[in-house]
C-alpha cells in the first residue's frame, strides 16, 4: 500500500466527530428569503460596492470590485433588487458592508435547475486568460483562509512551481463538506486540477488525504488509474492540524518552509479541494463563486448535514434545515471548532469562507476552570510550529510584547492545539491574538 | 413543524470565546487526582507491611497538608483546595515518612511544604521546588533522630532479625557499618543477621538454579516491597506499576524516570565500589536502586510537573544530572539517602534548563542571524 505520511511528532489527536455528517450527500438548498451578501468575504481589503439601493441586479453579476492587489470580488447569488446596504459584522469580527438582496420571482422559479455544463476547450485557453477569469469570478481559498486564489495562482518572477498539493486534508473535526466533494465531484475535481496544472505546469501533483477518509482515497486512486491522470494521492495520518500549508508541506515534501515566506518560495503551491471545484464550475458552468458546501453539525443539531448553499443565506436557515436544536446549545461556532469563529448572532449569512456551522453542547466544549500554569509542557509537546507557548503567553500576560515577538510569537498560527491540550484551560490562543496586535503597534 | 423545533430550544446566549472550542479531557484537577490514584496501591502495601500507625501517618499528613491549604484558600480568598495538589503533596510527605515516626513532624512537614514552599512563592505552578521534598529535607534536618536510624521498623513479612540491626535499613547499615568490606551488599548483610522471606529464598534458588548463578538472597524482598524504609518507598513492583499507569495516561514522560534510572545505576557500577575498596565496576547498582527511594523519586519526584524542565532534551539531561547526584550524596556524602536532596538541588537550575535546551522552531535554521 501507499506510504501514509505525517508532519512529525507535534500536534494533537482530536476525536474527529466526521461520523456525524461525513455520510450525508451533499444537498442542494433553496432559500427564498433574503440574501446578504458581505463585501469583505476574503483576506484582504473589502471589495468596493458597486450597486445602490433599488438597483436591480442579475444572477453572478459583479456587486463588489476588488480593491488592490489582495482583494477579491464579490457577486450576487441571486436576481434581484437590492434593498438595502448596510454594515454588518462578521463572525471573524470584520465590520463590512453587506448588500441585501430580494430575489425576485421569475429567479425563484427557475431555481432548482443547474446550469448544465458548457463546452470548454482547454488547450486553446491561454495561461492569462484563465487568471484573468478566475480573478473576475472571485474565487478565494475555499479552506477557511480564503486568500485570493489568481494572487496564489500567479507565480512571482523569478521562482518556479514544481510541486501543486491538493489539500484534501480537512483536519478540523466536524467538517466533511471536502469529503463530500471529494467523493461525490471527484470526475469535477480532476478536470479542476487539469486546469490549475495549464497555470502552473507544475512537475508533480499530489492530492494529501488523511487517512479517516479511506473511501475518497481510493475514489480518487481509482479515477485517476483509470483515466491516466499523471496525480500522486498520499495518505495522511490523522493529526490536526495538518491542513495548514507549512505542515502538509512537511507531510508530504519533507520540507520545512523557513519562517515568514510563502509556499510558492519552496516551489510549492497548496490549493483546498473546494478551490479546485470552485474553479471547475467558473470555466465549466460558467458559474462565479456563488456558492459553496457547507457542513451543518455538531452534537447539538438534530440532523448533521451537508448542503450546497448559496452565500448570503442566513446561518438560522441551515440550522432549521438539518432539524434545528436537539438539545441547549453551548457555542454556535462559523468553521471549525479548532480554528473558527463562536457566534451569538444565526442571522449572519454564509460566505466564501463558511466551511461549517456548528452547534456544540457543553459537554463537548468542556469548559474548564483557570488555574495557575503547570508547567507541564503539553503545550510545547503538542506545538506544531516548534514554539514554547506558556512561555510567550507569560510574556504577554506581563506586557512583554517585544520579547514575545522575538521568541517567535508571529510564527504562531492560531491552530489551537496549546490551548486545546493544556489542562490548566489557560486561554493561550486568546493571548497570542493580543500580544500579535500590541506587538505590531510597537 | 421545523420551526417550532428551532424555535423551542433557541439559543439565549450561546457562549462567544476565542477559539479553540474544543478542550483536551485532561484538567489539573484530574491530573492531581491520577498521580494520587496511581500511588494508592504502594499506600496500601506500606500499611499492610507496616500497621495500622503507618495509616494513621498517611491520614495524619494528607489531612494537615489539606488544612495548611484551606488556611492559606481562606486568606486569599481564592479556592484551589479542589485541585487535588494539597492532597497530593500530604501524601508524598506520608510516603517519605519513617513507619513508627511521631505525628507532628509529618504535620510539620506538611505546613512547610504548602505555607513556605508553595503558598510563599504563589502556589500552585509558582513553587520552584518540589512542596513535599521540602517538608521532607525540611524535616529530615530538624529532627534528625526521629527521622533517622532509630526509627524504621521490620515489614510485616520479614523474620525476625538480630537486634544489632533491627531499626535500621539496609541502606543505613551498609552506610554505617560496610565501608571497608569489599564483599556483595547483600552477602554482608545476610552475615550480619539481616533475614529474607522464604518466598524469596525459594525464587532465588529457583533463579540460581535456572541460570546456573548465584545471586544473593534478597533482591526478591527488596522488589517486592519486603525491606525497611519509608512507608511508600518499599515496594519497587508497585511504585513502578503506578509510574506506568502516569506513562500510560500521558501524566508523565519516560525520559526522567528512564535517564535517572540508567544514569545512577551506570555511576553506581562504575564508581560504587570504590567506597568498598572493591574497585571500578564493581558497585551493587541493583542493590541501590531497590533498596532506597530511588524508584518513587525517578517516577512520582522528579516527575512533579511544576519544577521539572519543559523540553525533552532537558528532561534526559536533568534525569542525568539527579542519577549522578543521587549516586554522588549516596556513595561518597554523609546521608543513606541521596533522591531528596539530589532533585532539590536540580530544582535550581529548571529555569535554565527550559532556556538552554529549547527546539528549534519550525522553519528555523539552527544559529540564523535573529532567529533562535
Amino acid at each position: 500500500m501507499m506510504k501514509v505520511k505525517s508532519f512529525g511528532r507535534k500536534g494533537i489527536k482530536t476525536c474527529g466527530y466526521k461520523s456525524l455528517a461525513n455520510k450525508n450527500p451533499i444537498q442542494k438548498l433553496i432559500y427564498k428569503g433574503n440574501y446578504l451578501v458581505p463585501m469583505s468575504q476574503h483576506l484582504g481589503v473589502p471589495a468596493k460596492c458597486l450597486v445602490e439601493v433599488g438597483d436591480f441586479v442579475c444572477e453572478y453579476q459583479m456587486i463588489g470590485e476588488a480593491l488592490g492587489f489582495i482583494s477579491a470580488n464579490v457577486h450576487s447569488p441571486v436576481a434581484g433588487e437590492v434593498v438595502a446596504i448596510k454594515e454588518i459584522v462578521l463572525a471573524n469580527g470584520v465590520k463590512c458592508q453587506a448588500v441585501e438582496i430580494v430575489p425576485s420571482e421569475d429567479f425563484l422559479a427557475n431555481l432548482e435547475k443547474d446550469k448544465s455544463v458548457k463546452d470548454f476547450d482547454l488547450e486553446n485557453t491561454s495561461t492569462a486568460i484563465l487568471l484573468e477569469e478566475i480573478k473576475n469570478a472571485g474565487i478565494v481559498g475555499m479552506g477557511g483562509a480564503t486568500f485570493p486564489s489568481n494572487v496564489k495562482l500567479s507565480i512571482p518572477k523569478g521562482k518556479v512551481c514544481k510541486h501543486l498539493i491538493i489539500n484534501g486534508v480537512e483536519c478540523e473535526p466536524f467538517l466533511c463538506a471536502d469529503h463530500r466533494l471529494m467523493l461525490e465531484k471527484t470526475s469535477q475535481i480532476l478536470e479542476g486540477i487539469k486546469i490549475v496544472r495549464k497555470i502552473l505546469n507544475p512537475e508533480q501533483v499530489t492530492i494529501g488525504i488523511e487517512n479517516n477518509k479511506k473511501d475518497a482515497i481510493a475514489k480518487f486512486s481509482q479515477e485517476i488509474k483509470e483515466n491516466n491522470h499523471n496525480i500522486a494521492v498520499c495518505p495522511l495520518k490523522v493529526k490536526y492540524p495538518q491542513g495548514d500549508e507549512k505542515q502538509l508541506i512537511k507531510a508530504i515534501m519533507g520540507v520545512e518552509m523557513p519562517s515568514g515566506t510563502l509556499p510558492i518560495d519552496v516551489g510549492t503551491v497548496v490549493l483546498n479541494i473546494g478551490t479546485i471545484y470552485a474553479i471547475y464550475e467558473l470555466f465549466y458552468k460558467n458559474k462565479s463563486l456563488v456558492e459553496r458546501v457547507v457542513t451543518v453539525s455538531g452534537d447539538a443539531i438534530e440532523n448533521p448535514s451537508n448542503f450546497l448553499v448559496r452565500i448570503g443565506v442566513p446561518y438560522s436557515f441551515l440550522i432549521e434545515q438539518a432539524g434545528g436544536f436537539s438539545k441547549p446549545v453551548e457555542k454556535i461556532i462559523s468553521g471549525g471548532p479548532m480554528m473558527g469563529f463562536a457566534v451569538y448572532d444565526t442571522s449572519l449569512p454564509v460566505t466564501k469562507g463558511s466551511g461549517g456551522i456548528l452547534a456544540l453542547s457543553k459537554k463537548i466544549v468542556r469548559d474548564k476552570p483557570e488555574t495557575n500554569c503547570l508547567n507541564c509542557g503539553k503545550c510545547v509537546a503538542v506545538c506544531p510550529m516548534g514554539l514554547f507557548p506558556s512561555m510567550l503567553y507569560k510574556l504577554i500576560d506581563n506586557s512583554k510584547f517585544p520579547m514575545a515577538m522575538k521568541t517567535g510569537l508571529m510564527d504562531c498560527k492560531e491552530c489551537g492545539c496549546c490551548a486545546y491540550a493544556c489542562p490548566a484551560g489557560i486561554p493561550l490562543v486568546q493571548g497570542f491574538k493580543l500580544g500579535k496586535r500590541m506587538g505590531a503597534k510597537k | 413543524m421545523k420551526n417550532e423545533n428551532l424555535n423551542s430550544s433557541k439559543v439565549e446566549t450561546p457562549v462567544i470565546e476565542v477559539s479553540p472550542h474544543m478542550k483536551s479531557t485532561s484538567t489539573t484537577t484530574s491530573i492531581m487526582w491520577a498521580v494520587s490514584f496511581s500511588l494508592l496501591p504502594a499506600a496500601l502495601w506500606g500499611v499492610i507491611s507496616f500497621g495500622w500507625y503507618s495509616l494513621f501517618v498517611l491520614v495524619v499528613s494528607i489531612l494537615s497538608s489539606v488544612l495548611a491549604e484551606a488556611i492559606i484558600n481562606f486568606s486569599n480568598k481564592k479556592i484551589t483546595i479542589t485541585d487535588g495538589s494539597a492532597f497530593l503533596t500530604g501524601l508524598l510527605i506520608g510516603f517519605n515518612m519513617p513507619p513508627q515516626i511521631p505525628l507532628y513532624i509529618p504535620i510539620i512537614a506538611s505546613f512547610f511544604a504548602i505555607w513556605i514552599v508553595k503558598a510563599a512563592f504563589g502556589g500552585l505552578g509558582a513553587n520552584w521546588m518540589n512542596p513535599a521534598l521540602a517538608g521532607r529535607v525540611f524535616v529530615f534536618f530538624s529532627f534528625s533522630n526521629e527521622m533517622g536510624s532509630t526509627a524504621w521498623s521490620k515489614p510485616r513479612f520479614l523474620p525476625e532479625m538480630a537486634d544489632t540491626i533491627s531499626g535500621a535499613t539496609p541502606l543505613t547499615i551498609v552506610k554505617s557499618q560496610g565501608a571497608d568490606c569489599a564483599k556483595n551488599s547483600l552477602e554482608f548483610l545476610g552475615e550480619l543477621g539481616y533475614t529474607n522471606t522464604a518466598f524469596d529464598g525459594r525464587l532465588t534458588d529457583f533463579i540460581n538454579g535456572l541460570f546456573k548463578t548465584s545471586i544473593p538472597n534478597g533482591y526478591f524482598d527488596a522488589f517486592i516491597g519486603n525491606i525497611p524504609g519509608c512507608i511508600g518507598e518499599i515496594s519497587a513492583l508497585l511504585l513502578i506499576a503506578g509510574g506506568l499507569y502516569l506513562l500510560f495516561k500521558k501524566i508523565i514522560t519516560w525520559h526522567i524516570p528512564v535517564s535517572y534510572i540508567a544514569s545512577f545505576m551506570v555511576f553506581t557500577w562504575i564508581f560504587g565500589g570504590l567506597q568498598t575498596g572493591s574497585g571500578f565496576f564493581a558497585g551493587d547498582a541493583v542493590f541501590h536502586l531497590l533498596t532506597g527511594g530511588i524508584i518513587l523519586a525517578a517516577f512520582f519526584m522528579a516527575t512533579d510537573l511544576v519544577t521539572s524542565p519543559i523540553h525533552p532534551k532537558g528532561l534526559i539531561i536533568y534525569g542525568i544530572a539527579l542519577g549522578f547526584l543521587t549516586f554522588f550524596i549516596r556513595i561518597f556524602g554523609t546521608f543513606p539517602e541521596g533522591a531528596s536532596l539530589a532533585i532539590l538541588f536540580m530544582n535550581m537550575f529548571v529555569p535554565i534548563f527550559n532556556k538552554a535546551t529549547a527546539a528549534k522552531p519550525f522553519g528555523y535554521v539552527k544559529k540564523k542571524k535573529g532567529g533562535k
